[in-house]
């Protein structure tokens, strides 16, 4: 038998503070597709950063082809056949695919020149790219080909790919994963690492799990379910949310016709969005990331104001000319995307961020902070939530992503909302606490609020949403319940594809009234 | 081989420890200037350091100095917190001390207990209204206030400078370029016989423990800090950013405009071309040698007063030049800045790894 691809032998990795890599082991075969599985900050990144020389080990040993080596730099493990396509694409936006390939490779090569090879290895695989396009030009998914096709024109022998459906609609996944299979049958190793279990078990041949830096064990991911990778990744067995039908109440949150300009370039302008929500109700709204989420949120907060009061209604009274701090006065509540730096200040306590938008529940009297009705409050949100930290005296930045994401969602829940509008609630969380933050807004939908929750995961809006929409180009499809729709079809209105059809039921409906008349 | 390696977390420690050992290097860079300036370093450190608190009018001085430095440099440190960069305290200080001088000299030789309290409150409102322009600016344009700060002190002390030699010159003051002397109640009164020290060293003080309080206690002062750490969460929480500005370029424009009228009406009593040996620029670095924070600013004050004082005494005594204020102030700046980066990092001794067993592909 010939000798694994690569292999990794007792790699150990520490940072001030924290071992990120504890005597982990890796062995990929040559055309096998090898998935790396584990939480947040189980130690995938530092792996990887360290197959592709990024970073070295403390302690360990790595093996290519059988023969023992040291990677000491990104460009070395290029010479070595080592591809990687990151999950945040560096490319430049006003060069045409060409020139950003060109710029990117060890050789030097005239951007004119590299066109024919570019057009040649992207029919190969099935990866439409024009060279001469510009990428600002350019969709996500499109944006992900030229990274691809540009570690190909290498001929690796090792494909590195880091969350590479995050940003994808589940056609665009269906199209990368033929590309993989075929790179597969070519021989080339791909190693995959991902959080999404259903896309490993369709893709992977091997899965190799880590727990917090340490090795997890092995599976073949055809043979497991997603429970039994989860169990394998937190080590304990995962609750379901339930969702129980409920009678929706009254309209909480209206908008009518919302349309803005997006102040940016490259922004996306919203155009007529009509939704309502009543109270009761978790409303969902998929869509990859880039259609308009960013201007959404920032209209329904207040840090953009609408051009017409009414665009936006909460219980009725028209909202759209109110800043941040009214609005919440009102009943709003909101979970940003970023949480730090934005939903919580990085360098305080958890106490002083629960003071940040916690001063309605009696933090302040007479322009003074009580701060120890902040750290009360701080205390109950660490406690309801199962925060994990040192005390309510912990700076934010000291938390892991998912702990503070459950904080500030802590944080909103337990002021009592009318109208919680939460953007990507368990992005980059791990499967625990995603699991208790989903519940946690159920509980809170049951209590009579309104919730709109903007996501890329399909799979969780379809587990926790009443009603489901997609925001593709900056425009809102129709809604529709979980259980009349489907992955495909949601799948495909995240392209762009309910414009069309929108209008064909519009005439329908219009033809049928007029045989009605 | 040493490297700078970033900390796990930002030490406490150092961020105390910076500006002591700052002050620390100034002493040692100076003493080797004294020294290579063919002085003998120990006598001028006494002569510099020392000499000037042997006497009870030493000391006098010591705090008369410290007033203006404290008192600009409490308002500045809010505004830094809250990232506006106000610089431009000393054309605040000079408006101040215009605006007092004005209501001075419109009543005339008039005897009144409300003079002064007037012109203390005229002195306030000028610095305000001379702070208000880049808050207007920043607010309405998006102007930076660093640069429409900074411009406006020279426009201040133009205006200052037509002031004296035009309308507001003294008819009796034989042509010289200054209004005329104040009348004993339009000045700040002695606390202290046979020394300068007047009440402006009391409202420094007193003003000082009331940004503590500010800062530390108020939900305008927490307000201010979020939009100095994490601007993107002070929009979220829905804190304006507009009021924020105005309320830190007031505060600040508040205390410098108190300290120009304070010196016009304490230790010179009259307006003259210049009002400001440079306070509202070295209230810069005492606030950020304070660390922002009231108690530590009323120490840094303190020293950058004794280094005013010093720099007189050398000139005095040794014969040195007057930028060796400048000289000691520059230093004091320089080695806090770079003592800052040990804050977040630290030098680390590496050694060079072995080569891994088995040789490279």
């Amino acid at each position: 038998m010939s000798p694994p691809r690569l292999a990794l032998h007792g790699i150990t990795k520490r940072y001030p503070g924290v071992v990120a890599n504890d005597g982990v082991g890796l062995v990929v075969q040559p055309g096998e597709i090898h998935a790396l599985l584990g939480e947040n900050g189980a130690g995938k990144s530092t792996l990887m950063k360290i197959v592709y020389g990024v970073t070295r080990p403390d302690e360990g040993r790595i093996e290519w082809e059988g023969r023992e080596i040291r990677i000491d730099s990104p460009a070395q493990a290029r010479a070595l056949g080592i591809g990687m396509v990151f999950q945040h694409f560096s490319l430049f936006e006003t060069l045409s695919v060409a020139e950003n390939i060109a710029l990117a490779l060890d050789a030097h090569e005239k951007p004119a020149a590299l066109a024919p090879r570019i057009r040649d290895v992207s029919q190969r695989y099935g990866l439409p790219v024009d060279p001469d396009r510009l990428v600002h030009s350019m969709s996500v998914g499109e944006r992900q080909r030229v990274e691809i096709v540009r570690c190909l024109l290498q001929q690796p022998k090792l494909l590195i790919m880091d969350e590479p459906t995050s940003v994808l609609t589940p056609q665009a996944v269906q199209q990368l994963f033929v590309t993989l299979r075929r790179l597969a049958d070519e021989g080339v190793s791909i190693l995959y690492i991902s959080h999404k279990l259903d896309e490993i078990r369709e893709l992977c041949d091997v899965a190799t799990v880590l727990r917090g830096g340490r090795p997890g064990g092995q599976a073949v991911p055809r043979d497991e379910s997603n429970d039994s990778l989860a169990q394998m990744m937190i080590g304990r067995e995962l609750a379901a949310c339930s969702l129980q039908p409920r009678a929706p109440a009254e309209i909480e949150l209206e908008l009518t016709q919302l349309t803005l300009d997006s102040g940016e370039p490259f922004g996306v302008a919203l155009q007529g969005i009509d939704l309502r929500v009543r109270g009761g109700e978790i409303v969902g709204i998929a869509g990859v990331s880039g259609n308009g989420q960013k201007e959404l949120l920032a209209a329904l907060s207040g840090e953009t104001r609408c051009t017409a009061r009414g665009m936006v209604r909460l219980a009725g009274d028209p909202v759209g000319h109110l800043d941040p701090a009214q609005r919440r006065r009102r009943g709003f509540g909101f979970v940003p995307e970023e949480r730090l730096g934005r939903g919580a200040v990085p360098a305080m306590s958890l106490a002083q961020n629960a003071l940040l938008t916690g001063a309605p529940k009696g933090l302040v009297r007479r322009g003074f902070v009580r701060m120890g009705a902040a750290r009360t409050f701080a205390r109950q949100i660490i406690e309801r939530f199962a925060v994990k930290c040192r005390d309510e005296l912990a700076p934010a930045n000291s938390l892991s992503g998912g702990n503070l994401q459950k904080f500030i969602v802590g944080r909103e829940i337990l002021l009592a909302p009318k109208v919680l509008i939460v953007a990507q609630p368990t992005w980059g969380v791990d499967v625990g606490a995603a699991q208790l933050i989903r519940q946690a807004l159920i509980d809170l939908r049951d209590q009579g609020a309104a919730l709109l929750v903007i996501s890329e995961e399909l799979d969780e809006l379809f587990e926790i949403s009443d009603r489901i929409a997609v925001l593709a180009g900056g425009r809102l499809s129709p809604l529709r319940e979980p259980q009349a729709t489907s992955v495909a079809e949601i799948g495909r209105w995240m392209a762009g594809g309910f414009v069309g059809e929108a209008l064909d039921a519009f005439i329908e409906i219009e033809e049928a009234a007029d045989a009605a008349a | 081989m040493l490297r700078l390696e970033r900390r796990p977390l930002p030490s406490a420690r150092m961020r105390l420890l910076a500006p002591l050992i700052a002050a620390l290097l100034m002493f040692v860079t100076g003493f080797a200037v004294f020294a290579l300036l063919g002085k003998d370093p120990l006598a001028a450190c006494a002569v510099f350091f020392v000499k000037p608190l042997t006497s009870l009018y030493g000391l006098g001085e010591l705090l008369v100095k410290t007033a203006p430095l404290l008192l600009c440099a409490i308002g500045l440190a809010i505004g830094f917190r809250a990232n506006v960069w106000n610089i431009g305290a000393e054309g605040q200080l000079t408006i101040g001390a215009l605006a007092g001088t004005g209501v001075a000299l419109a009543f005339g030789d008039t005897e009144s207990h409300w003079i002064l309290p007037a012109m203390l409150i005229a002195g306030v409102l000028g610095g305000m209204a001379w702070a208000a322009i880049p808050a207007l600016l920043r607010t309405r344009f998006r102007t930076s206030e660093i640069l429409t700060s900074l411009m406006l002190v020279y426009i201040a002390q133009m205006l200052l400078a037509y002031l004296v030699h035009g309308p507001w010159r003294d008819p009796d003051g034989f042509n010289f370029p200054q209004s005329r002397m104040f009348n004993d109640w339009e000045l700040l009164p002695i606390l202290v016989d046979g020394t300068r020290i007047n009440l402006g060293i009391v409202f420094a003080l007193l003003l000082a423990g009331l940004s503590w309080l500010f800062t530390d206690k108020t939900h305008a002062g927490y307000r201010l800090q979020v939009a100095g750490l994490a601007p993107a969460a002070a929009a979220y929480a829905g804190f304006s950013e507009k009021r924020n500005v105005w309320l830190a370029l007031l505060i600040s424009g508040a205390t410098a405009g108190l300290a120009g009228i304070g010196e016009v009406a304490g230790p010179i009593g009259q307006l003259q071309t210049t009002v400001s040996p440079g306070y509202g620029f070295a209230a810069i670095i005492v606030a950020f040698v304070g660390r922002l924070n009231a108690f530590g600013i009323v120490l840094a004050a303190l020293l950058m007063s004794l280094l005013y004082l010093g720099g007189e005494q050398a000139q005095i005594d040794l014969g040195l030049p007057s930028a060796i204020t400048g000289l000691f102030q520059g230093l004091l700046l320089f080695y806090l800045l770079a003592m800052d980066a040990f804050v977040n990092y630290r030098l680390r001794r590496v050694v060079r790894a072995p080569a891994a067993s088995g040789a490279a592909a």
